[in-house]
């Protein structure tokens, strides 16, 4: 039965990544970001903080890559070591909110009643602000340190993970094997954590792969606006509000490279959540 | 006979899907003929609904044509132009569909969904559609049908949702209506209220009907004739006596032996062994019943072969009938 | 009618929470504004004290919270302690740039998704529909501080033809008489159309920026919507009865395909106030977001507060609309 199963999902997971070669690129990008993120300070050519006035705002060459920028710094270095800062945020923020989330969203939903009319309220007033809004707000209140940019990002996340396992428990809650579990003496939190949240994983990791996208881009807006990643730190954000200032004058490179680093990154995260969901949800599969 | 009113002549139908080409229907023939109740039988994935929406030109794009004719009074309306085709259905031929309730658009008032029909088809003034929608409903005998006109789908319960779809369907008085499952989601006393009135009205207007169902007993009561359809062919053709008395195919035979009202002894009751064969498969045998039919021969496997006449009006397609 | 009235209240509680929580998070802030002040050095501890008292920040959380709210009630968001003004002219006077801006920008988005949806779901597969696709695709993947950047470097430094991306308006122009606040409208009830001209030109990068940026999610919507509806009973049932093809379409799909692209384009809007701050900061546009962006930098609470109040009050009358259009064109939601 088991490795009917398995054989199953294997086979649309081949479905899946060979019947699209869209899915299969999306993967590799995946791998290759990752791998950016993991090695990107050895890679770097050069030292993505040094700088030198002679080799300032310099366009793309065989020797810079993605150019220079005004320091004279090596932008496909600092790209490439900003990889790792970008997205230890990102899965940081989304795995952090989705842990909480979880657990918050399966507790109320289990037991109901006073916490769990009152924590909805506190999700509806949060999701009453524009998000992004309210990130800002959070990493303005909270200082500006990258700890607190992953923690907002992780706010704003969070009623969407609490919402979603909150459902999911409440659908199962009755149903016959928590029922078995509990007249075979499992207590309550035996009952929440080995039987109800094994079970809601697979569409609280949908959300998740779905999320991360978002999260790489609401750190990054965050970082650009100044909030957060502070300068010299390599950050995508951080580096295109720094070349922000040479587009009107035509040196694209400081703030393009930077820039489509980040849409890569965040078009890889969708296509891939997208793709995931395929794999682990055959009912929402397209 | 005269001429029939519609003509399925040869009819093949193929789906295309993701797992391959879907052979749905195969040569499938029958007649209607005027002011007649047929009934189109069979299992579910026979292929009945498919035909009918093949006569009424609904098919989703996943749907081939591959030849055949539908004649009605003697034009092929497969070979009608898109507008003719419009101008045809709704107006001389309606069909009425299995779930009244998701059948009707749920946010438009009934009656200007019977309106939108009547000022399709006829040349009434904007003034005297209003009355004449409001006369459809009285037809189909809906209490207070003024007030009901502005009442939406969720406010009334299926049956009443089923009258508005025969209200739509019978709006501009077509000559062929077509109940594909009309009574399969409505509770048991309604079922024979629907299908009364579809009869009372059928003889009214001199109106033919093609009941499509999986409920022999059903079409046993209201029926003239009886198309058997098996795995997307047509196995046997008679009037109901006939086919209740006398079923010449083993399949209609098992169906009969399968019906709780239709047998004597309640010890005869048999369900039907096997399932549809697989309509993906390009090997598929001429007689697509005989991988479930006792009475198979070697000689059922050789070729294609047509359906025989076996007594007035009754048609088999069968090696080696009862 | 009784529904939009128990809607309107129901939203009471929200804004309520809304309050303690914008209270909450700018309390916190951690710079006290008093020390951030002091910072000059001829203030000296006695200025200090005597500005935290000014300020209210000796008194209890619960008081202070209390004295805000009474404010409130009576129109008084603080004062900027940066530019002396209360907040509440501050917003009055720049709600207008971000409103006509996000407007518009939401106008094109809806302008160009729905009808690119709508064709894409009529025939699917079709060089349009998978236009449709890309555009959702990529339009969700680009951050629109980039593609501002994009489009400033592409349409004003190599092409020439968009105007010099600072603010709302030619330097060289006068404001229109001030009417709405928002300076096309304020120009064409003036009649006068160089100067409409001028801010509309302006207008259209940054408005592109946040379009392109809302297409996504609408076409996406638009696309899947109707999709279903297409292949629905109901449109069946029409097709059967020889309805016309615009009928079908418009009448019978369209109009139920609606139903979640109005609640998608309320969602849409709240993500467009978020995007609003990052397009003001890449245009110089002189909004509320700009204005939210100083008020952090500078520590100036009480700007912040207005900012999020107004942002929330915004977000939540949107969610309103939405549950009013929705009633109207769906009876079923009335019940």
């Amino acid at each position: 039965m088991k490795s009917r199963a398995m054989q199953d999902r294997w086979d649309v997971i081949r479905h899946v990544v060979g019947g699209n070669p869209v899915n299969l690129i999306a993967f590799v990008l995946f791998a290759l970001i990752c791998l950016a993120a993991l090695l990107g300070p050895v890679l770097a050519p050069q030292d993505p903080l040094a700088t030198n006035a002679a080799f300032a705002l310099q366009p793309p060459s065989t020797q810079f890559w993605f150019g220079t920028d005004q320091l004279g710094r090596d932008i496909f270095s600092r790209v490439l070591v900003a990889t790792r800062l970008d997205l230890l945020i990102a899965f940081g923020a989304v795995g952090l909110s989705c842990l909480l989330g979880s657990l918050i969203g399966a507790m109320i939903g289990y037991w109901g009643g006073f916490w769990d009319g009152a924590t909805s309220r506190v999700v509806d007033v949060l999701m009453a602000f524009p998000l992004f809004v309210l990130a800002m707000a959070t990493v303005a209140a909270l200082g500006n340190t990258v700890a607190n940019v992953i923690y907002a990002t992780a706010v704003i996340n969070l009623p969407f993970y609490i919402r979603l396992a909150r459902a999911e428990v409440r659908v199962r809650r009755g149903l016959g094997y928590v029922e078995a579990a509990r007249v075979g003496g499992s207590g309550d939190w035996r009952i929440l954590i080995r039987f109800l949240l094994p079970n809601i994983a697979s569409p609280l990791v949908i959300q998740a792969s779905v999320n991360l996208g978002w999260a790489v881009l609401n750190a990054a807006g965050l970082s650009f606006l100044g909030l957060g990643v502070r300068p010299p730190t390599p950050e995508w954000g951080i580096m295109v509000a720094e070349g922000a200032r040479f587009i009107a004058s035509g040196e694209w490179w400081v703030a393009a490279f930077p820039g489509f680093a980040l849409m890569v990154t965040v078009f890889t995260f969708n296509l891939t959540g997208d793709a995931l969901r395929d794999i682990l949800d055959p009912r929402m599969r397209t | 006979m005269t001429a029939p009113l519609l003509s399925v002549q040869n009819l093949t139908v193929d789906f295309t899907t993701r797992s391959g080409m879907v052979h749905v229907l195969e040569d499938v023939s029958f007649d209607i003929g005027a002011g007649e109740i047929i009934g189109i039988i069979g299992e579910s994935g026979s292929g009945k609904s498919v035909t009918a929406y093949t006569v009424m030109g609904i098919l989703d794009h996943a749907a081939r044509i591959r030849s055949g004719r539908i004649a009605f009074e003697g034009t092929d309306v497969l070979q009608m132009d898109r507008r003719s085709r419009d101008n045809w259905r709704g107006k001389e031929a309606s069909i009425i569909f299995q779930n009244p309730r998701t059948a009707l658009n749920p946010i438009r008032a009934v009656g200007d969904q019977i309106a939108d029909v009547i000022a399709r088809h006829t040349p009434a003034r904007a003034s005297e559609v209003r009355g004449r929608a409001v006369a459809a409903l009285k037809q189909v005998r809906i209490p207070d049908p003024e007030r009901r006109m502005a009442a939406f789908p969720f406010e009334l319960s299926g049956g009443l949702c089923q009258r508005i779809g025969i209200a739509i369907a019978l709006a501009c008085a077509p000559k062929l209506l077509i109940a594909d499952e009309p009574t399969t989601g409505l509770d048991v006393t309604t079922q024979a209220v629907i299908m009364d009135l579809i009869r009372a009205l059928a003889s009214e207007r001199g109106m033919s009907v093609a009941l499509i169902t999986h409920d022999l007993a059903l079409a046993a009561e209201y029926c003239d004739r009886i198309v058997i359809m098996h795995a997307g062919h047509v196995v046997e053709t008679a009037k109901t006596e006939d086919i209740i008395a006398r079923p010449r195919h083993p399949y209609t035979a098992r169906l009969l032996r399968s019906v709780p009202s239709l047998v004597d002894r309640i010890d005869e009751l048999q369900a039907i062994e096997g399932s549809l064969p697989d309509l993906r498969r390009e090997d598929l045998p001429p007689c697509r019943f005989a991988e479930r039919c006792d009475r198979r021969l070697p000689t059922c496997d050789a070729g294609k072969f047509e359906a025989a006449l076996v007594g007035p009006g009754h048609t088999v397609a069968c090696r080696n009938p009862l | 009618m009784t529904r939009i009235a128990l809607r309107l209240l129901s939203a009471i509680p929200t804004l309520f929470g809304v309050v303690i929580v914008t209270f909450l998070l700018t309390r916190v802030l951690p710079g006290d504004p008093a020390v951030f002040f002091a910072s000059n050095p001829s203030m000296s501890t006695d200025d200090i004290a005597a500005l935290r008292e000014q300020l209210g920040l000796d008194k209890s959380l619960i008081e202070q919270f209390w004295i805000y709210l009474v404010a409130l009630f009576q129109g008084d968001l603080g004062n900027s302690l940066t530019t002396g003004q209360t907040v509440m002219t501050e917003i009055i006077n720049r709600l207008p740039a971000s409103a006509e801006l996000t407007v518009f920008a939401f106008l094109l988005a809806i302008g160009v998704s729905l009808p690119l949806g709508l064709a894409a779901a009529l025939r699917p597969g079709s060089l349009i529909d998978h236009l449709s696709r890309l555009i959702s695709t990529l339009g969700v993947s680009m951050p629109t501080f980039v593609t501002g950047l994009l489009l400033i470097y592409v349409f004003y430094f190599l092409l020439g033809v968009a105007p010099e991306p600072i603010g709302r308006m030619d330097p060289f122009l006068f404001d229109p008489p001030k009417v709405t606040g928002m300076l096309t409208v304020d120009a064409l009830i003036a009649g006068d159309m160089e100067v409409f001209r001028a801010a509309f030109t302006q207008m259209i990068l940054p408005a592109v920026t946040m379009a392109l940026f809302a297409l996504a999610p609408l076409t996406r919507m638009t696309r899947a919507a109707m999709l279903g509806t297409l292949g629905s009973e109901f449109v069946r049932t029409a097709r059967a009865s020889g309805l016309s093809r615009r009928k079908i379409i418009f009448t019978y799909a369209f109009r139920n395909a609606l139903l979640p692209v109005v609640t998608t384009m309320g969602m849409t809007f709240s993500y467009m106030l978020g995007a609003n701050v990052l397009v003001e900061r890449v245009f110089s546009w002189p909004g509320i977001g700009a204005f939210a962006m100083d008020s952090i930098i500078n520590l100036d609470y009480a700007p912040l507060q207005g900012f999020m109040l107004v942002m929330a009050a915004i977000f939540i009358l949107v969610n309103l609309t939405t549950d009013i259009v929705v009633t109207i064109i769906d009876p079923r939601a009335s019940k």
